[in-house]
């Protein structure tokens, strides 16, 4: 970012003349150590070490557990949901498409079909309802916004004409058991092995694949990312298959979590999951944002709410506080930003006296 | 250099005042945590802890009072209420949790759904905890208290229709959520009775719409619902939410009186319907004797006394002694119906 404000300070000064020491950004340690990302992370450790001072039973195995088991919906959406929006898009319809997954499921269990082939059914709706947004977004070329708040409607309506006011529970109890499962004493819960197998994939996509590169090209410029040859078209629509996928996976372990299937399973998770994304760095306006950020943003967000309620603290207040880290992740980034670029307005100003 | 390192202080300073500020919230809210909910089940310490389908619910708030007022009365050394803001299933889990972590020794929970709370009150239970359920069922508890029986409820709104409309029509239903339980456990009563007795043959049942317990999608799908069926005669709102989002879209529109309106609602949020004629009955129960009963039950469940059999009895302080009825029941009494003439006897 300071590449940027430099040339376009520049361009009012002279371009023949370079400003001697301006950093160029970190390297090596520093930039891992005192990056964003980094500030993420320590954040949350302290979080947690506040609480397991503050609050009576928090720093126990039993906390990890609930806190995880209550996290892997956001976990799991929010690493598609990252790469979707570092490419300067969006989707709101990733609850209702878990949505839609459970009540397929319930309905298709409950008619007899058996786990193992309902399972796979569902998690094809959840590519086709992907697919479908990604069309819209991708070949059609339509705003995601605007795509996914019609499909954030259409398929929880889908959902409520699949399975009605019903709900289904008599899901076989091995599989519920298994998906609270624990590893041993750690009190981690199984799940979460596929869950860090979704986040490494992620990550690596993300971070170590031209395709990744591409998708922060993409969230600067459409058409510069076009023009270096970057199929944006075809890559945002892998992305919303991709998401709606995930979703999918979402939508399952939500029904076998609380051994129910109902058109309301996950409603309204889609904002937390964006507010998490958010919060971990991701830039709204693409282009900028790193999966092991947003992994730590949504633990902490995670943390403090268990923390509180554990507290009984009310959620009132558990929103509150959720809505005011928000801002703050916001608004923090912007000020030193803004401080950066007066400090570098100033040193131009000195060095080149004449103005 | 210098400035590398003024930048790198920069950073760090940001990153101090995030955390200080999360700190400061954190402890600011942690200085509410109570400190006399011990794990142990003496029977002067034991904790009761109330988890309503939603917080912030006029209806809830008179339930938990009187749930509060008997939790003193039975001898609890401490009461919490905790839930969630919005009423769904899955939401009320973690409060569970919570609970469970915490060694509270009775959870008095009102389902969102009856069995999507279950895996994790199975985990409470097997910690210890006594399970009643109040409000609205679950399939996982010691005990269940219930406003009134479930028939009645339905039958007494069944009847005050039926007389406001006198006796033929179409009506349609405003309910809570798709999924809410004893909603719909009312529901289906209604329809049956609707088909089977006469008394009611010339009634029609033609839309049953969800106002999801929020005030303003009620508000809009009464408005929906008159509009689509013009030839509607009442409706029927088993939802505190509902009947009063309802009374208030009648009572300004032309509707005002040529549509009716029952179901169960607080004569504190009705009053002035009753008054300006928008409705004329509705019913209800007195919805702090719910919570009363729930503590003391509650009570007799963690100290022994009863096991939630069938035949069990305990005494439930000012409301004398309760019976545990067939399948884990618990009845408090029959509903209340309330008109002009004695609607400013009651205040909840």
């Amino acid at each position: 970012m300071s590449d940027t404000n430099t040339s376009t300070t520049l361009t009012r000064a002279s371009t023949s003349k370079t400003l001697a020491g301006e950093p160029k950004g970190r390297t090596g340690w520093d930039r891992v150590l005192l990056g964003r990302d980094a500030i993420m992370v320590y954040v949350l450790l302290l979080t947690i070490v506040v609480f397991s001072v503050s609050i009576p039973r928090f720093a126990s195995p039993v906390t990890t557990g609930f806190l995880l088991l209550d996290v892997i919906p956001v976990l799991l959406l929010a690493m598609p949901m990252t790469l979707i929006i570092i490419t300067g898009e969006i989707d709101l319809s990733v609850a209702s498409t878990a949505g839609l997954t459970s009540a397929v499921l319930g309905v298709l269990w409950q008619s007899g079909v058996g786990i193992v082939p309902a399972i796979v059914l569902s998690l094809g709706v959840g590519v086709l309802a992907g697919a479908f947004n990604g069309l819209l977004v991708a070949a059609v070329g339509l705003p995601s916004l605007a795509v996914t708040i019609g499909t954030l409607a259409l398929f929880r309506g889908l959902a409520l004409v699949v399975i009605g006011d019903n709900a289904v529970a008599d899901f076989p109890p091995e599989l519920n058991q298994f998906v609270t499962s624990k590893l041993g004493a750690t009190g981690i819960p199984t799940v979460m092995i596929l869950v860090l197998v979704v986040i490494l994939v992620f990550g690596v996509i993300l971070h170590f694949t031209p395709f990744g590169r591409g998708l922060y090209a993409m969230g600067y410029s459409k058409e510069a990312a076009r023009f270096v040859g970057i199929r944006v078209e075809r890559s945002k629509f892998w992305l919303y298959v991709a998401i709606g996928l995930v979703a999918a996976i979402v939508g399952i372990y939500w029904t076998l979590r609380y051994s129910s299937a109902r058109s309301d399973n996950a409603s309204g998770l889609e904002l937390t999951v964006i507010a998490a994304v958010l919060l971990g760095g991701v830039s709204i306006f693409g282009g900028k944002g790193s999966i092991p950020g947003v992994v730590a943003s949504v633990l902490l967000i995670g943390t403090i709410n268990y923390a509180l309620r554990l507290g009984r603290v009310s959620d009132v207040v558990l929103i509150i506080v959720t809505g005011a880290l928000l801002i703050i992740s916001v608004i923090i980034p912007s000020v030193s930003t803004a401080l950066a670029r007066w400090r570098h307005e100033r040193r131009v100003k000195q060095e080149l006296p004449q103005g | 250099m210098e400035l590398n390192l003024t930048r790198r202080s920069g950073r760090l300073a940001a990153a101090a005042a995030l955390v200080a500020s999360a700190a400061l919230a954190l402890t600011a809210c942690a200085g509410g945590d109570t400190g006399g909910s011990g794990g142990d089940a003496a029977t002067d310490d034991l904790s009761i802890t109330f988890i309503p389908k939603q917080l912030n619910n006029p209806y809830t708030d008179v339930v938990l009072g009187g749930g509060e007022d008997g939790a003193e009365a039975a001898g609890f050394a401490a009461s919490e209420v905790v839930g969630p803001l919005d009423a769904s299933a899955s939401s009320q889990v973690s409060f569970i949790n919570a609970e469970t972590q915490a060694g509270t020794n009775v959870l008095v929970i009102a389902a969102n759904d009856p069995d999507a709370v279950c895996p994790a009150v199975e985990e409470a239970r097997s910690a210890g905890a006594k399970i009643v359920g109040f409000d609205s069922d679950l399939n996982c508890r010691d005990l269940f208290v219930s406003q009134v029986v479930a028939k009645d409820v339905a039958l007494v709104q069944l009847e005050l229709i039926s007389e406001q409309i006198g006796g033929e029509g179409e009506i349609a239903i405003l309910s809570a959520t798709a999924n809410a339980t004893n909603q719909n456990e009312w529901i289906s009563f209604m329809e049956e009775e609707l088909a089977s007795n006469p008394d009611y043959a010339n009634i029609e049942l033609v839309a049953k719409v969800y106002g999801d317990d929020d005030d303003t999608k009620s508000f809009q799908e009464a408005q929906g619902l008159l509009q689509a069926y013009p030839d509607l005669k009442g409706i029927i709102s088993p939802t505190t939410v509902g009947i009063a989002a309802t009374a208030r879209y009648l009572s300004t529109s032309e509707y005002k009186g040529q549509v009716a309106l029952t179901g169960l609602g607080l004569p504190n949020e009705m009053r002035p319907f009753v008054k300006d004629g928008t409705v004329t009955e509705f019913a209800l129960w007195d919805p702090a004797q719910l919570g009363y009963v729930a503590a003391f039950a509650g009570m007799a469940l963690a100290d022994g006394s009863i096991t939630g059999e069938e035949g069990d009895t305990f005494d439930a302080g000012d409301l004398g002694e309760k019976e545990v009825g067939p399948d884990g029941t618990v009845i408090v009494g029959p509903p209340t119906v309330f008109d002009a003439d004695n609607i400013d006897d009651y205040d909840f």
